[in-house]
């Protein structure tokens, strides 16, 4: 969809380079503001996390400030502003889940990654999901967008290295 | 002649190794087998609930894993052979058999991306006579049909079409709400994965009911699969030219997805019309409502999934037809979801007025822990708590808000006797909290001070003092939020505090596990 063959152009942004990619995106888009959620899926799922070059390189784009569109990652649970994990679970702790036991699978999980719940990590970061629609099959557990359920800690180990070693390969 | 074996690729069943069960019974039947991937049945404690294709009619295994392949070769299920895991013929299954599917009809039955299927079981009948009516006409069969919002409002949809239609706008909108945030809902998920085309039909014949030529679906990003599911059959749809050309070859109805972003606020109308024009999702302040200025200041329409997914049969079959079942003011049927703690969880859709008891305990079959229930929260993380005492209820808008409860998107959640209803209270207040759009102080900060109150309480710090301040707080949030999110939050809090005064009187020990 996107030609990444082109040069970078270059803008005079303080302190910054443009993110070609970012740009690349915005053009697809039309640069028009209205599919800024759109822009922001496409640069994160790129990038992994909406950079401070693809933040200014957006509001150049579509014109609006980059205080707007701060406003907008911070506002959605979904954009981050940082660099992830190498692997991301989520975990549903919502009613449902948590009717079935998900506390006690997300200390578990706290113990066995040696990372705490929405606290960040380098390697595996857990995330709170509030309800993946598997609510008759909980606990529920999401990684790489894979939904699975009846979730324990043991399950949650394997699925969570089936994952790892799918991305290695 | 090869035997047709249906495996769901419903997310849900997706989740318990479908896949895998799938490519399993493709490697062992090679030639022998055609694997249809179907939406589903929604016994989806049964999943992945694999179906054989007999002369007798669909026979059912499940739950299937992987390792049980083999030995239903052994058995003899191309031909319909008793297994352990054999339910005979799914039609007969008792929760099946009993309900009265109309929304639901096709979900499970059919390739949910096979356009024939769809028409030949009994699509595209309400759109084709849609386009012989006039907008006028389809409005009213709409309102007399008596279908209201499926989303949890229960606004009638037929009096907000007829809004719409009355705008003389040339640019109005039509947008199915699919951000599904409501722990224990899946239905709009199911629908959107097991059978995509009756929501298109639905919009499109929206469309032509209040005049618009453009329509928007806001997915929730938790649903990767419903998103790619919605976004091919679109093209599916699309590409057949049903929703009409101009002559430029484009389609006269133009149906776009848009992904959310992890907000459930977007659900509330006005916060997911202010997310689709690329902002922040925050609540607006109605009048004006959205059918008269929504997005991009035209008239709008915002109806959930369900909703939608109604209208084809209502067209289909006429109004009376569907406003056979139900009763009272709720008429038709709805989908509800039986989840948490429960034995046989899934997807029941009846006619409103069957009884709570008869949805957890008969259908549901009581807890999967095999513990007793302690109480049901009904309608999402807004709605209240129902102790089984009050299981009599019928359902209904108006049946279950006089026990102070809520329909709301007709999803059920299960509790033990093991759970803390303190913690619950408190966890209803942090969700607020959590997500909360932040635009009016009773929700962004009465929801913080909440969970504050009851930490004292808990803590038996001041128990009664502060269990006032609660109830006040309670009450002024109902009073003075600008939406439903701060209005209802108080509801599992204030019903939990009814039904369980005494563990609102200081700690709690916990309960053994």
């Amino acid at each position: 969809m996107i030609a990444l063959n082109e040069e970078p152009k270059l803008v005079t942004l303080i302190n910054t380079t443009e993110d070609a990619f970012a740009r690349q995106v915005c053009e697809s888009y039309g640069d028009k503001a209205e599919n800024l959620l759109e822009i922001l899926h496409a640069v994160q799922y790129e990038h992994g996390f909406i950079s401070d070059g693809a933040l200014r390189t957006i509001a150049y784009q579509v014109n609006i400030s980059r205080a707007e569109i701060h406003g907008v990652v911070s506002f959605y649970h979904d954009y981050k502003r940082e660099k992830q994990a190498r692997q991301t679970i989520k975990i549903c702790r919502a009613e449902a889940c948590q009717a079935v036991g998900v506390d006690s699978l997300i200390k578990e999980a706290e113990q066995n990654f040696d990372v705490k719940l929405d606290g960040g990590g380098k390697e595996i970061a857990l995330q709170a999901a509030y309800c993946l629609g598997n609510c008759a099959l909980g606990p529920a557990v999401m990684i790489d967008n894979e939904l699975y359920g009846r979730v324990d800690i043991e399950k949650l180990k394997h699925i969570s290295m089936k994952h790892r070693e799918g991305s290695r390969s | 002649m090869s035997v047709k074996v249906y495996v769901p690729c419903d997310a849900a069943a997706l989740s318990v190794g479908a896949d895998d069960v799938a490519a399993k019974i493709a490697k062992l039947g090679g030639d022998k087998v055609d694997i249809i991937r179907n939406g589903s049945r929604g016994m989806l404690w049964l999943e992945p609930l694999v179906e054989v294709e007999t002369p007798k009619g669909r026979v059912a295994y499940g739950p299937v894993t992987s390792k049980d392949v083999e030995s239903l070769f052994e058995t003899d299920f191309l031909k319909g052979g008793d297994h352990e895991l054999g339910h005979g013929l799914t039609e007969h299954i008792p929760y099946f058999k009993n309900q009265e599917r109309l929304t639901f009809a096709r979900v499970g039955v059919i390739d949910p991306l096979d356009i024939n299927a769809y028409e030949a079981n009994g699509g595209i009948a309400g759109l084709t006579k849609a386009l012989k009516m006039t907008p006028e006409d389809i409005v009213e069969e709409v309102l007399k049909s008596g279908l209201r919002g499926r989303g949890g409002a229960g606004f009638p949809t037929g009096i907000k079409w007829k809004t719409a239609l009355a705008q003389t706008d040339s640019q109005k909108y039509m947008c199915a709400n699919a951000d599904e945030g409501d722990s224990g809902t899946f239905a709009d998920r199911m629908l959107m994965e097991g059978d995509p085309f009756s929501l298109i039909e639905g919009m499109v014949i929206g469309g032509l009911g209040i005049e618009a030529d453009t329509g928007y679906i806001y997915i929730r990003s938790e649903y990767p699969h419903a998103i790619k599911t919605m976004r091919k059959a679109i093209e599916i749809w699309e590409n057949k030219g049903l929703s009409g050309r101009h002559d430029d070859g484009t389609p006269r109805f133009k149906l776009h997805v848009r992904v959310g972003a992890g907000a459930y606020i977007c659900g509330e109308e006005s916060s997911m019309l202010e997310s689709l024009e690329g902002k922040r999702g925050q609540v607006k302040v109605k009048p004006p409502i959205p059918a008269i200025k929504g997005l991009f200041d035209k008239p709008t329409i915002v109806n959930n999934v369900l909703t939608l997914g109604s209208v084809p049969f209502i067209l289909a079959n006429g109004a009376s037809a569907y406003a056979e079942y139900g009763q009272g003011r709720s008429k038709g049927t709805q989908p509800f979801q039986l989840a948490g703690d429960i034995k046989q969880g899934g997807l029941v859709e009846k006619a409103f007025g069957v009884t709570l008891d008869e949805l957890v305990n008969n259908y549901g079959g009581g807890t999967r822990s095999g513990r007793p229930i302690k109480a049901v929260q009904a309608g999402g993380p807004l709605g209240g708590y129902i102790a089984p005492k009050g299981f009599n209820v019928e359902m209904g808008y108006e049946t279950l808000a006089e026990q102070g409860a809520m329909l709301g998107h007709g999803g059920l959640v299960v509790y033990n006797d093991t759970t803390n209803m303190a913690k619950m209270a408190r966890y209803a207040m942090e969700f607020c909290e959590i997500e909360s759009c932040g635009k009016c102080t009773p929700c962004r900060v009465g929801s913080v001070r909440g969970k504050e109150t009851i930490d004292k309480i808990m803590a038996g710090n001041n128990v009664a003092a502060n269990v006032e301040i609660l109830e006040d707080l309670c009450d002024l949030m109902e009073e003075a939020s600008l939406c439903a999110m701060g209005g209802l939050t108080p509801m599992p809090v204030r019903t939990a505090m009814k039904i369980f005064p005494d563990e609102f009187k200081g700690p709690v020990k916990e309960a053994a596990e």
